[in-house]
Formats: structure tokens, sequence, C-alpha cells
């Protein structure tokens, strides 16, 4: 016996075939319930891979298709009438040249007499050069061009019924409509909601008698260079002399660039809720896997007095979760890839060109070895405990049973797991900061939830209803049977009900915010782009059908030339978050003057003064938060340039606006007495009682005023009622992966507890309880779990949403009762179905039967 | 690390333990357990010194709660004494780790159960196989099926624990305790859970089992009639050997 090994024990080799043989046998009888612990990571990775690999797709996809976004090689943009220097530039270069100009206007379908705010593009020459106008008939996109044709929004034919070659009147012209019009190069679907657009030819512009001064009309000139041209060096050459004449300019190059941008926030976005969805089945994984050893114990401890070591025993252990965590992964990357057909439709609305869907190995293997590390990561807390386990449990059971939870190195798994969300928040981020935040916000939303949970478990055990029936004190006292799950359910499910009810509440606060104005005299119509001369006849017109005229207030637009002398250039210099921001410079004011304030307005600071001095500087008033945002203080001067004239103010209060109400708020205000001359056109506000008043008056307004614009409070609650239900679409879209992941983490930790109960049921059974008195108690416990889940959920979205109503949305909050309650039933009877579609099998069993099977 | 080796063979013929002691393959001096519970001490065992020599079999005897189980584990070294030392062929037990002393018992001890634990998710077969498989043996299933041949069990090899009646599931867990050929078998209360039939076929089984192999034997058990059986009684009372003396029968040849 002396050549035996045991001379160095310590380093007597591991025999790792060995281990994974013991491994896949210990697991053979446990392997569906291993599968189960993982599967609650299983729609997260799939969440994961469907993401990246839409955004792999995305990236490819806006390589290929930047060209069509903008339709040609180089676009300028000019919200001024083009300069002759700009025109010099555009006859300069050596390129085919398309021109467009584009203003919102009402437009009226004489067909029903329906109007509507719309996005008037008028066109001259081959625009698009890549990709196309795309319309039904297809050939409608170019050829409207050649007679007096329009191209109509698909939205805006369906809301009014309109079939091609009906006719549409936009200003004074009245147009066939040639087709209609499915997608513009670079427009997205949700644009379309607010204001759709309608194509007419250029030179029937002129005729609308819509390109008059006042409306704000968009200059564009599309060039597309047949001969190869170096773009960096012409954009050099070009951008200083675009910028003095505030010409936007964008490339193919740049336009990828922005699209990339955007859409990176957006997978970030999505993949950081994916993420957390992750982050939730992991936590499951670690429950589960806390009770997998915890019923493997006395097998550990067998071993051990069979001579099995510590780290042996532990290995064992590790193997079979990183074999699961494997499959698992790739079911989930499997899943992922399927899901990933439909996220294209998930996004329709945000997207701006039809994605072609590939499968992305990248993604794949992200996901399968993201998928297999946290999987090792999370169950490595519960898995430290085994090489603790001591081989007297098979004298004496659960031996010592705190010494599971008392281990040094859990203290390092823990750090390993921040490290961890840390790492993969930041590849995702690429920002410390934002990455800190991340975290920090996602330990503090677990803390909470974990907090609630308890403290609603505390409360279950502190107020037990001893006077309750038998059988609502077994169910109830279930939730804390030992080993139970009821924090982690608790956790994943409350996460995902609060994700959906937060996302209601929001919508019901936007809602509210809108319909509070629509109440009592408020006005509730806008007509807008008011010329001088037809002042007096807009204001006539509504008083003819009966409409109350509630005010009517002049405009002038202007522009800001410098802030006490400085212009944006050395603001630029010396803007250190100290000065005047340069975005006060370079934007248009759209100013009134008045010599009081009115109902909305509230003095927060300094001096109202509503009447110009003689000579001096204009004392002017500045909306408080636009003033905050902008660095502006009291006394400062301001240069403003009134379309040719030069205009000295100085800043002589602040203001705080009521924005709650439909009102004609302004950023800055003028006395009375400077501006009564310069050119000015109006907005006058009005009250419809119904939207077919609403209707017949819009109609005949642009009858006989088509370039007067009209928004109905109606038009833009339907506006945000369509943005909220795409957007939440979204939202819930991903909430229900961490609901579902919820539900998987329920499944799961019933299987887990299923020989427990069954033994428990058959112990029941035995003492005489009935069928249907084990099915009670199994239901009730299931609804306890379930309401007490969904309640932490709607707590936690209360307290969100309350914080945000009183802090953005500065309302009052009133949650909705009844959806709520719906909300919370709903959930909490899901829960009671998975429960009692798990425990079948203890009712249909003989208990014999049931008793013998080993799990 | 280096251990001092035991090289004598282990096969004596029987040894008496009035004999002068030859070879101790387990020597325990001065120990004591004490548990701390609810901040209470509460010692167990009180300063214990057996010495029991290789190849020979002993019961330890004594009321419920006398401290029989903990001088089990501690003998086999499962547990700390409190005081003392235990010294299994050779190897002082106190010195080792954990993991050394899953070592030790790999190479040198075997165990019987009252509840027999077996692994739940091995076959018979592998039950068996396991300690032979730990140690890095060759030609360990024919091993292994022979030894189950030896319990009567050869045809059941491929069936779990659950689908064994008690007596079986026992059965199997002795050749799973002479498949390492251990040097020295612990069995606390072997037959505890079985009927008085079985009881008899199992208890055969160990002392047949045993003088075969030459292994020492120390069972623990309620059963004065299985400890007449051994060749020492050890009594217990309270934590302190109240008697330890041979039987005078020789077992039945
Ligand atoms: N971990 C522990 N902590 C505190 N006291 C313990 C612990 N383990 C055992 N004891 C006590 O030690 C004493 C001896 O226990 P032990 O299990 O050795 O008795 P036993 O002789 O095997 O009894 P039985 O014949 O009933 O199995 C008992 O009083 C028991 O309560
Ligand atoms: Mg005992």
């Amino acid at each position: 016996m002396t050549n035996d090994p045991m001379t160095n024990p310590t380093k007597r080799k591991l025999n790792l075939p060995w281990l994974f043989l013991m491994a896949w046998r210990d697991s053979r009888r446990n392997r569906s319930r291993l599968f189960l612990f993982i599967s609650s990571i299983i729609l997260g990775i799939a969440a994961l891979v469907a993401i990246y690999s839409f955004g792999d797709n995305l990236r490819q996809n806006i390589d290929d298709q930047a060209a069509t976004l903008i339709g040609a090689d180089l676009v300028f943009n000019s919200n001024k009438p083009i300069t002759p220097d700009v025109q010099k530039i555009v006859d300069s270069l050596d390129a085919r040249k398309s021109q467009e100009r584009n203003f919102v206007s009402m437009v009226l379908f004489p067909k029903g007499n329906g109007t509507r705010l719309t996005m008037v593009r008028a066109l001259e020459g081959d625009f698009p050069y890549y990709g196309t106008i795309e319309t039904v008939p297809a050939a409608a996109g170019v050829d409207f061009r050649k007679g007096k044709e329009a191209l109509v929004d698909k939205t805006l034919m369906l809301q009014f019924g309109v079939k091609v070659g009906d006719s549409v009147k936009v200003g004074q012209v009245t147009f066939r409509v040639a087709g209609t019009l499915n997608k513009a190069p670079g427009s997205v679907g949700i644009q379309s909601s607010i204001a759709p657009i309608v194509y007419i030819p250029m030179r029937y512009l002129e005729k609308t008698g819509l390109s008059q001064a006042g409306s704000r009309i968009q200059s564009s000139y599309y060039f597309k260079f047949d001969k190869k041209v170096d773009m960096e060096a012409l954009i050099k050459r070009l951008e200083p002399k675009l910028d003095r004449d505030a010409v936007n300019y964008q490339t193919i190059k740049t336009q990828k660039e922005q699209t990339g941008r955007s859409f990176e926030d957006l997978t970030r976005f999505l993949s950081l809720v994916g993420f957390i969805a992750l982050l939730l089945g992991c936590i499951g994984v670690a429950s589960a896997i806390h009770i997998y050893v915890r019923e493997k114990i006395n097998t550990i401890a067998v071993l051990r007095c069979l001579g099995v070591n510590g780290w042996q025993a532990f290995l064992i252990y590790l193997i079979q979760i990183v074999g699961v965590g494997f499959i698992g992964s790739v079911v989930g990357a499997l899943l992922g890839t399927f899901i990933q057909q439909v996220l294209p439709w998930v996004l329709k609305d945000f997207l701006p060109f039809a994605i072609d869907i590939t499968t992305s190995w990248g993604a794949i293997i992200q996901g399968i070895v993201l998928g297999v590390l946290i999987s090792i990561l999370f169950a490595l807390l519960p898995l430290i405990s085994v090489r603790n386990v001591s081989p007297l449990n098979t004298l004496r059971m659960s031996f010592e049973e705190t010494r599971l939870t008392r281990d040094p190195l859990k203290w390092l798994v823990y750090l390993l797991i921040l490290a961890f969300i840390a790492g993969f928040t930041y590849l995702q981020l690429k920002d410390i900061g934002q990455t800190i935040a991340f975290v920090i916000a996602i330990l503090l939303a677990f803390l909470i939830l974990t907090l609630i949970a308890r403290l609603l478990m505390f409360m279950v055990k502190k107020f037990f209803p001893f006077s309750w029936s038998y059988l609502w004190r077994q169910g109830f006292s279930n939730l804390y049977r030992p080993n139970n799950q009821s924090v982690i359910l608790i956790v994943s499910i409350g996460l995902g009900t609060a994700l959906i009810c937060t996302l209601f509440f929001i919508q019901g606060l936007l809602m509210q915010r809108v319909a509070l104005s629509s109440s009592g005299s408020q006005p509730n119509l806008i007509l807008f782009d008011i010329q001088a001369s037809q002042k007096a006849g807009v204001a006539e017109l509504t008083r003819k059908q009966g409409l109350p005229v509630i005010s009517q207030v002049p405009i002038v637009t202007m522009s800001l030339v410098n802030i006490n002398g400085k212009t944006g250039v050395q603001l630029k210099k010396d803007t250190l978050g100290k000065g005047p921001s340069i975005r006060a410079i370079g934007r248009e004011y759209r100013v009134t003057y008045r010599d009081t304030l009115t109902g909305t307005e509230r003095l927060k600071e300094g001096e109202w003064i509503g009447k110009a001095p003689a000579n001096g500087d204009i004392p002017i008033s500045v909306e408080d938060r636009y003033a905050k945002s902008m660095r502006l203080k009291i006394g400062d001067y301001l240069l403003f340039n009134v379309q040719g004239l030069l205009v000295n103010t100085v800043i002589k209060s602040f203001r705080t606006v009521n924005f709650n109400r439909i009102q004609t708020n302004f950023l800055v205000v003028f006395p009375a007495g400077v501006l009564e001359q310069a050119p000015q056109f109006y907005v006058l506000l009005s009250r419809v009682p119904g939207s077919k008043i609403s209707a017949a008056f819009q109609s005949k307004v642009v009858d006989k005023f088509p370039n007067v614009s009209v928004v109905d409070l109606g038009l833009i609650i339907s506006v945000v009622d369509e943005l909220m239900s795409k957007i939440g679409f979204v939202i819930r879209f991903m909430a229900m992966f961490s609901i579902i992941t919820g539900i998987i983490v329920l499944i799961a930790s019933v299987r887990i507890s299923k020989y427990q109960r069954m033994q428990e049921s058959v112990l029941l059974r035995t003492l005489g309880a009935s069928r249907n008195q084990i099915l009670t108690i199994t239901a009730l416990e299931y609804f306890f779990l379930g309401f007490l889940a969904s309640s932490t959920g709607v707590l936690l979205s209360l307290a969100g949403s309350w914080a945000l109503a009183s802090n953005v949305f500065d309302t009052a909050f009133h949650p909705q009762v009844l959806p709520v309650l719906g909300i919370l039933l709903g959930i909490s009877l899901l829960t009671v179905l998975i429960g009692l579609l798990n425990s079948r099998g203890v009712l249909n069993k003989p208990p014999l039967e049931v008793l013998r099977r080993d799990v | 690390m280096t251990f001092k080796f035991n090289n004598s063979t282990i096969l004596q013929s029987f040894n008496n333990a009035n004999n002068f002691p030859v070879d101790h393959i387990l020597n325990i001096k001065n120990l004591s357990k004490t548990y701390q519970s609810g901040g209470q001490p509460l010692t167990v065992l009180h300063n214990i010194n057996i010495a029991i020599a290789a190849g020979s079999t002993a019961a330890i005897v004594g009321p419920s709660g006398s401290g029989k189980t903990t001088l089990l584990g501690l003998c086999a070294g499962l547990d700390r004494s409190s005081e003392g030392s235990v010294e299994l062929n050779g190897i002082a037990l106190d010195s080792l780790s954990e993991d050394e002393r899953a070592h030790v018992r790999n190479q040198h001890v075997g165990f019987i159960f009252q509840n027999f634990q077996l692994l739940p998710t091995l076959t018979a077969l592998e039950n068996v196989m396991v300690p032979l498989e730990l140690r890095g043996e060759k030609n360990i299933k024919a091993r292994a099926v022979e030894l189950l041949g030896k319990v009567g069990l050869a045809e059941r090899g491929h069936h779990y624990p659950t689908q064994l009646s008690g007596g079986e599931q026992q059965r199997v867990s002795l050749a799973r305790a002479f498949s390492n050929a251990p040097k020295i078998l612990f069995a606390d209360e072997p037959t505890g859970n079985l009927d008085a039939e079985t009881s008899e076929k199992v208890v055969k089984l160990i002392f047949d089992l045993n003088r075969e192999a030459g292994t020492t034997l120390i069972l623990v058990t309620h059963d004065l009639e299985l400890a007449a059986k051994t060749q020492r009684i050890i009594r217990i009372k309270g934590g302190h050997i109240v008697s330890d003396a041979a039987q005078s029968l020789v077992i039945g040849h």
C-alpha cells in the first residue's frame, strides 16, 4: 500500500473523465428538471440574440440603403429662401439637380369635404436618384410630375376614403390623385401620423397661393453626381459658405452616420431591456440551483463518505450546470433567431426602410457564450456551498445547515456578478457614467422589489389570519415553506408587472393632460398662419359659424443676432457652462407682443413691462424654463433681427407658462408699441363643440383661406394616442420577455418543489383530505403568490409614475383603478393556472406510487 | 504532507482483544466531543479510549442518545473531535483537512448506514463502482458485478435504488462498502430499518464478507443479539464507556 497516491492527497489528480461520468449519471434522473432551471435564461438569451442579430442586420442595411434614405449624393436644406450666394453654388455644381419646397398646410378632399393638416412637398426634377417614391400604382411616383397630379399618403387616403383618380385641393389648386404614397425616401412611419405627406409638382406651387410670406417653407436641393466627385473635398470647400447662410447639407456618408447613431440608441435600449429579462432569469437560475443543491446534500454527503473531496463534488455539479447552460443557450439562440424575424415588424413604425433579415452567426455565438457564462456565474452562488457539505449528513440529516450560507467565496462570486453586469453594460453603452447609473438603477430596482417582497412576506407572517379556515391558512403558510421561492417570483413577476403598469400609467397621464385642455371653455381649435389682411375675415367667418373667437394673437418671426454683444462664434469660445448657450442663437423666434400677461402666465422674476418706453432698449419677457436652459439672466441684452430691422432689447422678466392648456404660448413676449408695424401673421383660438362642426368649419376655412392651417385638439389627441400605442407596443413587446421569464421561473420553481408537494399532498390525503381540498389549498397558495407579486409590481409602478407625474409632467397623478385591478387579477389567475397545471400529477396518482418515485 | 504507514499485513487471524495489542487499526485516545448548542456547551463524549485490533469485530451498544453515532462519526473521520486523537490505520485524522480525510475514507474505510444511503440517481451497479472509480482502478465493472453476485443481486445491477426493496438496497450498500477492500468497515444500525428475516440475511452477509476480506468491523446497534456476534462489545452511556468486554464465544463457522 506504499505505492498509494496517499503520499500527497492534495495533488491527487482530479480525474476529469470520471467527474464527467458522474455528472452525467447524477443528472440522468433530473435532467428535465435541470433543463427547467436553465429555461429561465432561454428567453433572455433569445431576446439578446434577436436584438443583436437585428442590430447587425440594421447596420448592414443602413450601409446598403443609406443612399436610398436621402435619394441623392448631396442635399441642401434651408429654412429660409435660398440666398443668391447659395444659388450660385447650386448653379456651379456639375450634377443632376432636383428641387423641393415643403411646408405644412391644410388640404381638402372635395369628395366628402374632408380637411387635414399635411406636409406638402412640391417637387421638381428626377428626385429620388437612389430608390423610389413608393406608390400604388408604381408608375405614379414618377409620372405625377407630368400633370396636375398629386401623391397622397396612404393614411390620408384611408382616413377620407379617397381613391386614385379622386381630387385633392391644395391651396387654390385642385389636383388629381395619381397614386397612394406608401413610402417617401427617408420618411419614417411615425412622421406620417403627425403630418401625412402630399406630393405635388413644383410648377403648381405658385398657383396654390401657399408660397407667400408668412408660411414657413423649407427649401431643399438634391444633387446627383454622374462623374466621380471627391465629396469630402467638396464639402470642405462649401461648408463655410453654407454655414453662413444657414444651409444644412447631407451626404450619403453623413446620412449613414446619423441613421446609424439613432438606431444604435434604439438597439442599445432594446438590448438593455433584454438584459434585464436575462438577469431576472439568472436570479431564477440561482434560486433554482440553490434548491437543487439542497436536495442533493444527501447524495453529496454519501459521495464524500466514499472519498470524493469538496472540489470534486463541486465540479460534478458545475459540469451539469455548464452542460444544461450550453443547451439552454443554444435553444435560446435559436429562438432568438426566430424572434429576430418578428422584430422588424414590431419596430416597423420606427424604421426608415424594410430590413433584409439574415442569420447573424456573430450574434448567435455571442448569445451562447453569454448564456453559458451567466448560468455558471449565477449557479456558482449556490454551487460553491457544495464544497462544504459534511459527510456527517449521512449519519444525521441536515447537519449544520447554516454552513451553506457562510462562505467567504460567496463574496467573490457576488463581486464577479457585479463586475459582469457592469462589464456587459459598459459593452452596450460604452460610457462609464451611464454604465454606473444603469448598474445602480438595476441594483436599486432589484433591491426595492426584494425589500417590498420581503416586507409583504413579513406582513403575511405577522398578520397571519389564524381565524381563517384551515384550507386558507394552509395555502397561506405555503408561501413561506422551507425552500420557497416566493421572493424571487415576486421580484420577477413584479418587475414585469411594473413595466407594463408604468407604461399604462404614463399613457394615462399624457392623455389626461391633453384631455384636460378640452374640458370647460378652454380653446380646442387653433387656426394659424393667418395673414394680417385675413385677420378680420377669418374672425368674421368664425363668428358666422357660431363659434367664439377666444383670442387672436399676432406673431412676428425674428432671429437673434447676439447676446450681450456676443455672436454665436464668440459664445462658442467661452461656452463652459457659464455664459448664455449658443443654442439660443440661430433659431427662429416666433414672438408676440401685448400689454398684459395672459391667464396662463405668471410672473416668476423681474418686472413685467407692458408698454415700450419711447426710447432705449425694449424690455422683453422670457419664458422661465427656456431662460434657465439657455442660461439667460435678467438684464441680458438681446439683439434681434426683425425681418431686416435690428432691435435692441433687454430681459426684464421671466414668466412661467402653464403648458397644460392649449394656448398660444411664447418663449419671448414683447411689450405693446414696438412690433405693431412689423410683418406679422395671426393665430386664432376658438372652441368647437364637436367633431362634425369642427370638420365643417375646417373645410369652410380651407375653402376661403387656403393658406390658413387648422389644428383640432381631437387631432392632437389622436396623434398622441397613436404615438403612445406605437411606442407602447414596442415596450410591451420587451416587457413580455420579463413577464414570460417570470412565468418560466414560476413553472420551474413549481416543478422543483413538486416532490416536496407530492409528499405533503400524499400526507394530507392519507390524513383524509379530499382531492378538492388539496386543489383548493394549491390554488389559494398560488393566488396569494400571484397577488403579492403583481401588487409588488403595481406598488413600484405607482411610486414611479407618481414621481414622473409630479416631477416631469407637473400634474396630479390619479391612477386608473379598474385596469389596475384587472392587471392584478389577471396575473394572479395566470399564476394559479400554472400552479394547478403543474400540481395535477400529484392528484391523479395513487399515493404509494408518488411516495416511491424519486422525484 | 507525509504520513506514517502501517506496512504489516492486515490478514491476521482472529485476534482476541484481550491479547496483547499486536496491531491496532483504530486507536482512540482521550477522545471528547462537545457540541455548542444554543450557547450551552454539551459534552456528548467524555474521555474515550479504545484500541481496535486489525481484523477484529466490535460492537458499540448503548441507550439512545448515549453518543454511539457521534463516536462512530469520529472514528470514521466524518467529524472532528473536540479533544483527543483518532488514529486510523496509523494516520492521525485530527491533523488532516476534510479533503484529506475524504481520501483516507476512500482508501481504507467502508460504510453501511441504517438508511442505506445509496445514490438515488445511480444504478445498483454504478453505486458499487463509485469507490473503485474514485481510486482509479482497473477492471472495475467486472469486480463490481462479482461483488453484486456475492450479495445475490447480480441480476439487479441496472436497477435504481427506488426499484429495490430495503433489504436489497442494504445488500447493494454492502457490496459497495466492500468494493474498495476497506481495512475497516463502519456500520451504524445496519439492520435498523429491516424486518427480522431480512436482518438475519444481511447480518450473515456482513459477517461472511467481513471474514472473507479480513476487514475490521465496527458496528453500532441496539440489537444485543447482533452485538453478541462480534468479538467485543463496548457499552457506552451518557458519553462514557461503561464496559468493554471481549466475548468468549467464537462466531459460528
Ligand atoms: N450537532 C449537534 N448539536 C448538539 N447536540 C448534538 C448534535 N448531534 C448530536 N447531539 C447530541 O449528542 C447526543 C448523542 O447523539 P448520538 O446521535 O450520538 O446518539 P446515539 O447514541 O447515536 O442515539 P440513537 O441510538 O438514538 O441513534 C444526543 O444527546 C444528541 O442530542
Ligand atoms: Mg445513532
